[in-house]
């Protein structure tokens, strides 16, 4: 038997922008096998429940994490307003779906800058967060804030948009439509980036679906899955196609993240093209008394929301799981037989969001 | 030598942040913001930073890794808290997990507000970190040829 050695990873790592720990059994510069250890960002936010009344926790639940905030207190929201029976106006739903899918374009871009990063492009890591910057302009400008935005509340949202903001909105697109061309174009034909890409960490659909893969990873391995055909919010009412890859290695993550961002594009023209005018929130009596479970996609996946009230003004549970969770077993199973050399990048392949995992 | 002026290098660690203040920080670093204007490099490595940015606040299984990189980095060295969770705890100051900011641990020079802070404010921090850090640089270096000489 050939010798093994443990190689420690992180959890304070150049390539990872946060903490996770990896213990790496090496044989030579094959790894064998991976033994994750989280932890470093628990908080124990779930328990804040009995500290903040439901109203205050939609703010706490947006703070699940910084690159998904939307999402985290749009789900939030979503199981209360389930639980207490509360119909929100059609503005209000076109207007989630919009904020929405402008977080999903601002954190695929995000993770396409980083992976470009990890293969040691930074030229294209720029170009693609010089995009991003753009993204997060309009964000400013309709929710007032960058990354934590706050407009989601019980019964609807905080804020409304006009017309120039939806103009601005839809000049953003076209603007980014066209600088996204040459920046796409490098990641699907460029030698360099491709060598570092195809045929790294494939994951086999069977796999993907033994070990629960959610989201874009699981996309690129061929499951066909996006809990945003479920048709929460507006997106029952808008046409969009799932899309996969059957290929399964970096690359297939790469290119679905790649197409989901026009995906994100066109919604975002439907959503403006169909959004009803009227009220923005309804008014909402009563604290929760019941339990709900609500499924959304997040940019990485599918989430997860559990809440459950007693009538009272504190709810008595709340439970999140989030995508990384998930995808954390199909991380330990691509880096079997991979190179120590593509740890970083294949852990990136997954676009970890480890705040949402530990909470 | 004695007379360059370094450029200071930044060392940043996600404490136990939402990556709400991490994402800004990298942020910062991208053309748009351009904090490598001021002289600064972000570098993985602590052992050759000498500025240490901090996010979120400090928790159980986080605590020894922070004093870890403090302690890894030279002197002279600058801490910077950006965010409120790294000041002070913030939102998540209750929870069960959080012993505080980033200053029950290590010793905090500049603090930057703000859920999530924003690049201006960030930047404004780097710049106050640089400018305490070549006063701090001085010191060291006339306190060296003190010990040199005696």
């Amino acid at each position: 038997m050939k010798k093994r050695s443990i190689v420690p990873y992180g959890p304070q790592h150049p390539v990872l922008p946060e903490p996770i720990h990896l213990d790496l059994v090496i044989e030579d510069e094959k790894i064998v096998e991976a033994i994750p250890s989280i932890g470093f960002v628990h908080r124990g936010l779930e328990s804040l429940v009995q500290k903040r009344d439901f109203n205050q926790m939609v703010y706490v639940a947006e703070r699940v994490c910084g690159i998904c905030s939307f999402g985290h207190g749009f789900g939030y929201c979503e199981a209360v307003e389930k639980i207490m029976g509360v119909e929100v106006p059609g503005r209000a739903k076109y207007l989630r779906t919009i904020w929405f899918e402008l977080s999903r374009l601002h954190s695929h871009l995000l993770w396409l800058g980083l992976l470009a990063d990890g293969f040691g492009f930074e030229n294209l890591f720029y170009q693609c967060w010089r995009i991003r910057e753009k993204v997060l302009d309009v964000l400013e400008l309709t929710t007032g804030g960058r990354v934590i935005f706050s407009v989601n509340k019980i019964g609807g949202v905080l804020k409304d948009v006009d017309e120039d903001m939806l103009a601005a909105v839809k000049d953003m697109l076209d603007k980014i439509e066209l600088e996204l061309k040459p920046i796409v174009k490098t990641f699907r034909e460029e030698k360099t980036v491709r060598s570092r890409l195809d045929g790294v960490g494939v994951l086999t659909k069977q796999q993907a679906h033994d070990l629960g893969c959610a989201g874009p990873f699981a996309r690129a391995s061929g499951i066909k899955s996006d809990m945003r055909k479920m048709g929460y919010a507006a997106y029952g009412e808008l046409d969009f196609d799932i899309i996969t890859s059957d290929v399964g290695d970096s690359y297939a993550r790469c290119d679905v993240r790649i197409g989901e961002l026009f995906q994100s594009i066109s919604i975002i023209r439907q959503a403006i093209e169909k959004l009803p005018t009227g009220d923005i929130a309804v008014p909402v009596k009563g604290n929760p008394d019941g339990e709900a479970f609500i499924r959304i996609e997040q940019p990485r996946g599918e989430a997860v929301y559990y809440v459950k009230g007693t009538g009272t003004p504190f709810i008595n549970r709340m439970r999140v799981r989030t995508p990384t969770f998930a995808n954390l077993a199909g991380l330990c199973e691509t880096l079997k037989g991979a190179d120590y050399a593509d740890v970083g990048l294949l852990i990136l392949t997954i676009d970890p969001c480890i705040s949402c995992t530990e909470r | 030598m004695y007379k360059v002026k370094k450029s200071p290098w930044v060392l940043h660690y996600d404490g136990s942040s939402c990556n709400g203040c991490d994402i800004e920080v990298l942020a910062c670093l991208t053309p748009v913001y351009d904090a490598e204007r001021f002289g600064i490099v972000n570098t993985g490595d602590p052992m050759q930073a000498d500025i240490l940015l901090i996010t979120g606040g400090i928790n159980s299984q986080n605590e020894a890794v922070v004093k870890q990189l403090y302690d890894q980095m030279p002197r002279p060295k600058v801490v910077v808290a950006v965010g409120v969770c790294a000041c002070t705890g913030g939102i998540f100051k209750d929870c069960y997990n959080i012993l505080g900011g980033a200053d029950k641990v290590i010793p905090v020079d500049i603090y930057v507000p703000g859920c999530a802070a924003r690049p201006q404010a960030i930047i404004d921090g780097i710049v106050q970190a640089v400018e305490l850090f070549e006063k701090r640089l001085e010191k060291h270096k006339a306190y060296v040829k003190k010990e040199k000489e005696a």
